[in-house]
């Protein structure tokens, strides 16, 4: 499958994140700062540019109400004939309160024939999830969930 | 490691696309733990995630540390000839697993 | 203890430390209520109340413990398959030598915990996996919660999928279930609380934002969500004793499978869901 990595979105955020996490697993003891409105729209802005987000097209299920934040089921779904001439490239996922504010990306083609991609994610508290699609005809589509998360993201050793 | 459950259909029709769940199993230790003795666990996730189909790529997925532990991965690919599918997952530490699954195609 | 840990606890012992607190205390709103329901529960309590943690899920987690294909706990059960055809130990047998085929465990994992003679006392499935290994396999006996024992327990407990919990009417177990009884009803730890007081009295109300449930073991082992694994009964009560600021009994204290055996016989006729999962 033929596709033209994004220069600076995924590698970025990889980096950004693996360098934090890195930083921190050398000793630092402080839960880092986390993911706030401002990081997720410049994550935002890194995959989009200056092109318009369009809200539309993009359906993300994600259940209101999480009892317990490490285990959300997410399913994105972008409504495209995905055809060579038009179909979803990418699927990007961003979240808003976790420590970092990238969730997936899932790189796709006329040969998937359905642009729905199914995880199973973290959040680590109440927040918004958005999700944004990007098609082989250059446009950006969006959506967004609020998720209420009762229990964060917060896993019990055993004792 | 390398434990996984895939879940593909049995025979598909040539040309419908049809759906691969993959369940794997994988601590995704995101790295912003905090140990029992105070410092913070070290990263341990899976990275990517890919599928070809008959030797073409059809998916390719990145993960983050948001991604939940044992990650259950579903998408779709369009039946086209039968083959085999394989899935390989790659992550820190030099992490690697690779699954393949027959697929039958009828007309 | 690190911090998210400390603020989770904190958060969900909020309303505990006030429950506990206000003990005693007739709410004239609660009083109301009761009288008012009166008539509809005596007829209510002909039918069966009891409630697996499942049905106070959320669709989404129910979801998952159904879809064999989805159910992290499969993963386990799938390495569980792989250990029960494996030659161990001094004898280099593997369980199936002498068990065949696991579908040969059907009905086990409901009527465990059982009696062992040579020991005189109740012993619960994990326990049972490594007593078979010491005795028939001349194998060490697998670490608790490790995940080899998890893995076969789950393999051997699935065989018991559907079927009705049925703890043995064996006489021989009852001072142990009555032992668990006195366990359930007894008031321990810091915060003075029994397991009653939350799972007869409390059940279906919040906690924290998470509904308590009535405390079958209706699922061991599960994935438990909050654990991001598989694990025992014996975790989860442990990290129940933590929660109640109690010190947990040792791990192989008779304790466990006094508990064990009290609430399968309080459970019994429920149906096992075993692997399951839980938020």
């Amino acid at each position: 499958m033929a596709h033209t990595p994004q220069t600076t979105t995924r590698r970025t955020f990889l980096v950004r994140s693996s360098g934090t996490a890195a930083a921190l697993a050398l000793g630092a003891t402080s839960i880092p700062a986390h993911a706030t409105p401002e990081s997720l729209a410049a994550s935002i802005k890194d995959v989009v540019g200056s092109a318009a987000l369009r809200t539309g097209k993009v359906t993300l299920d994600l259940p209101p109400l999480a009892e317990n934040g490490n285990t959300v089921p997410m399913t994105v779904t972008v409504d495209s004939p995905m055809t060579e001439a038009d179909h979803v490239k990418a699927i990007h996922v961003f979240n808003e309160k976790n420590p970092q504010p990238y969730v997936m990306t899932a790189m796709l083609g006329p040969r998937n024939g359905r642009a729905q991609v199914a995880v199973r994610i973290k959040l680590n508290d109440s927040q918004k999830i958005v999700a944004i699609a990007e098609t082989s005809r250059g446009e950006f589509w969006t959506a967004s969930a609020d998720v209420i998360v009762t229990l964060a993201a917060c896993v019990e050793d055993p004792t | 490691m390398g434990n996984a459950l895939i879940n593909v259909p049995g025979t598909v029709k040539r040309g419908e696309a049809f759906e691969i769940k993959a369940l794997i199993s994988h601590p995704m230790e995101t790295g912003f733990r905090a140990g029992t003795n105070g410092t913070l666990i070290p990263r341990n996730i899976i990275q990517r995630f890919t599928c070809t189909y008959n030797g073409v790529e059809v998916f390719n997925l990145t993960l983050s540390p948001a991604i939940a532990a044992n990650p259950f991965i579903s998408f779709f690919t369009v039946a086209t000839d039968s083959g085999s599918l394989v899935l390989r997952w790659t992550g820190d530490g030099g992490f690697s697993a690779e699954e393949t699954v027959p697929i039958t195609v009828t007309s | 203890m690190p911090l998210i840990r400390a603020a989770c606890i904190w958060w969900h012992h909020r309303k505990i430390l006030r429950f506990a607190q206000d003990d005693g205390k007739a709410r004239p709103y609660a009083i109301a209520v009761g009288l008012s329901l009166m008539a509809p529960i005596a007829v209510a309590q002909q039918s069966d109340t009891r409630r697996s943690g499942y049905q106070d899920m959320s669709k989404s987690v129910q979801t998952m413990q159904d879809d064999d294909m989805a159910n992290p706990a499969m993963l386990w059960v799938r390495e569980g398959a792989t250990l029960w055809a494996k030659r161990v130990g001094a004898a280099d047998k593997a369980c199936a030598d002498c068990h065949g085929g696991v579908e040969s465990m059907a009905g086990v994992a409901a009527r465990y915990p059982a009696f062992d003679t040579a020991l005189g006392r109740p012993v619960d499935l994990e326990q049972r996996i490594n007593l078979c290994r010491r005795d028939h396999q001349q194998a060490d006996a697998l670490a608790n919660e490790s995940r080899e024992l998890l893995a076969l327990t789950a393999h051997v407990a699935q065989q018991s999928r559907g079927k009705p919990i049925a703890p043995p009417t064996d006489p021989r177990l009852q001072p142990f279930a009555d032992a668990g009884a006195a366990l359930f009803k007894q008031r321990q730890g810091q915060l003075n609380l029994s397991c009653a007081q939350c799972h007869d009295d409390n059940d279906g109300r919040k906690l924290g934002s998470a509904t308590i449930p009535q405390g079958h073991p209706t699922g061991y082992p599960i994935y438990r969500l909050e654990w991001q694994g598989l694990g025992s009964l014996k975790r989860r009560l442990r990290g129940c004793l933590s929660g109640m600021r109690a010190e947990p009994y040792a791990y192989d204290a008779p304790e466990y499978v006094q508990l064990e055996l009290f609430l399968m016989q309080r459970a019994r006729g429920m149906t096992l869901e075993s692997p399951g999962v839980r938020p």
